[in-house]
């Protein structure tokens, strides 16, 4: 080992490091430029989606009211025949007083189509609720229909030839006489949240949905958490590891695949078909999203056990544990957090999820919230589909409205997941 | 213990703890343990030592049958401990493994707080009758590791966060905790700073008042240091089994002599 036999070859050595050098240099950049580019992609197009939501559905969030003074009068609503009436004669009568001189029958009709549907409703409900009401004069704010919302909001364009307009000029100088007098305001549309669905989009909310996804969830989790971690503890450790369970966990991990439709039709076949279970439950619903959130539930279980360290079963072994008290004692409660964190992951999927709901008929269309798991009702997802399917103008922007709503929950659940996943995460 | 040379070492016999005839292990079909014979006996400290890979850990961990919860792990040969065949079906494995307490390489301690890491196993075996009972119990089981006067103050902090010398010597007294005969150490020290080392160290030569103490180790210094019998493995054979002072002074075997002086391992 002279240096001058080590010299010149260890200089030749580093010269082809160094000529390697710079095309390493290069791919490295390469590399991380395409993974900049993917990314400002990715975030690009979430952008887009979020925006367009936003832009469209940020007008749902509002809904422009009428403030009225209406006279109760005796003569068109008799207490003796509450709850009938002639609540929306009453209404109308309120709102030509302050428009003079509408005096024609058809002409009083296409006044009284400014107020929603439901205005004459909310009249009657308040009278019905305090009939001594009668006979007074009573300040009312109700929602005005779609048509004039859309108005209100500019989404109707007044230059368009008066044919093609759905509101026509004369009813247009009607609303800015009202908008003048400072009868229009537009404030949060909390219809949005307090009402179920309707076939008018000023009246039409999504209680309906949220309590049906709520309810629906409720029984996905109740059956789908305690059965998904009991078969994922047994098959992670107490089956014999052999062809019949590596066959089962092929066809659970096979499961988790499986494109949801066909949990619903699934679903349709037995639970609706077999069982005879009411159609349009949440009940049911949360039936068939158990069947599809239990194989992520066992995946993500079977995961956080193994993720707990050997050692701490050997320590409990040790002692003279038994099998199970080394599973419920130490491993189950180490590897929760992950637990959790798989579950409620699996619970937001089941939130979003259309197709199964779809077919076992939680798109009806219905106008009272479920009290019960039984009754009919609608979901977050189904919704959405029901009001992107419906041709009145308004339900365009509350569709993309009810999106952002479930995108909240989304993004809810997921932060949740995250914040537990940090929390309690065991560095070993 | 420093200042008794190995030669000078009187060798007291105890009584046989633990008996093994004819002992092979099988991973399958790979076989780690070779017809091993060996009696490890009572109030002694036995180190097993031998180069990495030739069975020191299995053939330890057959005595407390943590082998049975390695599936393709199995186990042939008489292994008695006081008379009684350990794998006779009538043996509860964990009934053994409160009467043979083991410790492991990295110290394991649960994340729970250091009285329930002393508790967990007197509690699951039914041995304190009251929350005074097991308070006794977490002291002296303390006391006994050396660990008392450090930690007695924070009973509740998680044994987590004690140092890895103190972790091990906690992992001591949750062993100790059970009234075991036998306490098995699977390189104790191996994690652990030199002074931490040597205070397991005496803390081991300590209990070999009340225990048979089987301490594997990868360190000739130490199996000379702590114990009075070494078992020399070799590729799964047991090769040497003998005084501490014979083995590493007059070893039979040229295997031995090879390991001990530094040519193999
Ligand atoms: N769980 C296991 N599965 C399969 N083979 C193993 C397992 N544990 C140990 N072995 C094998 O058994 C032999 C002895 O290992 P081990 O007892 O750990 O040696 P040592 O503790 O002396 O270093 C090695 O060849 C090792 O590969
Ligand atoms: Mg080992």
């Amino acid at each position: 080992m002279t240096d001058i036999a080590a010299g010149p070859r260890r200089l030749s050595s580093t010269e082809t490091v160094r000529a390697g050098l710079g095309r390493r240099k290069r791919h490295q950049i390469m590399l991380q430029g395409l993974g900049l580019a993917a990314i400002s992609f990715a975030f690009l197009m979430l952008a887009t989606l979020v925006g367009s939501l936003v832009m469209t559905g940020h007008k749902a969030f509002t809904q422009t009211h009428i403030t009225l003074d209406v006279y109760v009068d005796p003569a068109e609503i008799p207490a003796a025949g509450l709850p009938r009436g002639g609540f929306r004669d009453v209404m109308t009568a309120a709102l030509a007083e302050r428009i003079p001189g509408v005096e024609s029958r058809a002409e009083l009709r296409a006044l009284g189509a400014i107020l929603s549907n439901g205005a004459q409703f909310m009249l009657r409900d308040r009278i019905v609720a305090d009939p001594s009401l009668i006979g007074q004069t009573i300040t009312m704010r109700v929602p005005v229909s779609d048509p004039y919302d859309q108005l209100k909001k500019g989404l109707i364009d007044r230059e368009t030839p008066e044919a093609f307009r759905r509101v026509k000029d004369q009813e247009i100088a009607w609303f800015d006489t009202l908008m003048a007098q400072g009868a229009i305001t537009e404030p949060f549309n909390w219809a949005l949240f307090r009402n179920a669905d309707s076939r008018f989009p000023e009246l039409a909310g999504l209680k309906g949905a949220l309590i049906g996804s709520a309810w629906a969830l409720l029984v996905c989790f109740l059956i789908s958490f305690p059965l998904g971690i009991g078969a994922a503890i047994y098959l992670e450790e107490f089956a014999p590891k052999n062809r019949v369970s590596d066959l089962i966990e092929v066809n659970i991990n096979n499961l988790a695949a499986v494109p949801s439709v066909v949990f619903g039709l699934l679903a349709l076949a037995v639970f609706l078909g077999w069982f005879g279970m009411q159609r349009s439950a949440p009940f049911v619903g949360g039936l068939t999203l158990a069947l599809m959130t239990m194989p992520t539930i066992i995946i993500a279980t079977r995961a956080a056990l193994k993720a707990v360290p050997p050692s701490i079963r050997e320590a409990a072994l040790g002692v003279g544990a038994s099998r199970h008290q080394v599973v419920f004692g130490h491993v189950l409660p180490l590897a929760m957090p992950g637990i959790l964190t798989g579950t409620i992951i699996g619970l937001a999927q089941a939130l979003g999820e259309t197709a199964p709901l779809l077919l076992i008929g939680m798109n009806a269309f219905i106008t009272s919230a479920p009290s019960t798991p039984f009754d009919s009702a609608t979901a977050l997802p189904t919704q959405i589909f029901i009001w992107a399917d419906s041709p009145e103008r308004g339900f365009v922007s509350r569709t993309s409205a009810a999106i952002l709503v479930l995108l909240t929950f989304l993004v809810v659940m997921n932060a949740l997941a995250i914040f537990l996943r940090n929390r309690f995460e065991r560095k070993w | 213990m420093y200042d008794n040379p190995l030669t000078k070492r009187t060798a007291v016999t105890h009584e046989v703890k633990i008996s093994a005839r004819g002992v092979n292990v099988f991973y399958g079909e790979n076989r780690a343990i070779k017809d091993v014979d060996v009696d490890i006996e009572d109030k002694t400290v036995t180190a097993f030592i031998g180069p990495s890979g030739c069975g020191k850990s299995t053939f330890l961990r057959c005595l407390n049958r943590m082998n049975d919860t390695i599936d393709i792990c199995s186990v042939k040969g008489l292994i008695t401990l006081d008379g009684e065949d350990i794998y006779a079906p009538s043996i509860d494995p964990v009934q053994l493994r409160a009467k043979v307490g083991m410790v492991f390489q990295k110290p394991n301690p649960f994340p729970k707080s250091i009285y329930d890491n002393v508790g967990y196993g007197p509690k699951i075996h039914g041995m304190a009758q009251s929350r005074a009972d097991l308070d006794e119990i977490v002291e002296r089981a303390l006391r006994r590791a050396a660990l008392w006067e450090e930690v007695k103050d924070r009973l509740s902090s998680p044994g987590t966060g004690l140092s890895g010398g103190q972790q091990q010597r906690l992992c001591i007294a949750r062993a100790v905790a059970t009234e075991p005969e036998v306490l098995l150490m699977d390189e104790p020290c191996s994690a652990l700073d030199p002074i931490a080392t040597a205070q397991v160290e005496e803390l081991i030569d300590e209990l070999r008042e009340q225990y048979s103490v089987v301490i594997v180790t990868h360190s000739m210094q130490q199996a000379a240091r702590v114990s009075q019998k070494t078992a020399f493995f070799h590729l799964g054979h047991l090769v040497e089994f003998g005084e501490t002072g014979q083995i590493f002074t007059n070893p039979h075997d040229p295997r031995t002599e090879s390991y001990i002086t530094g040519r193999i391992g």
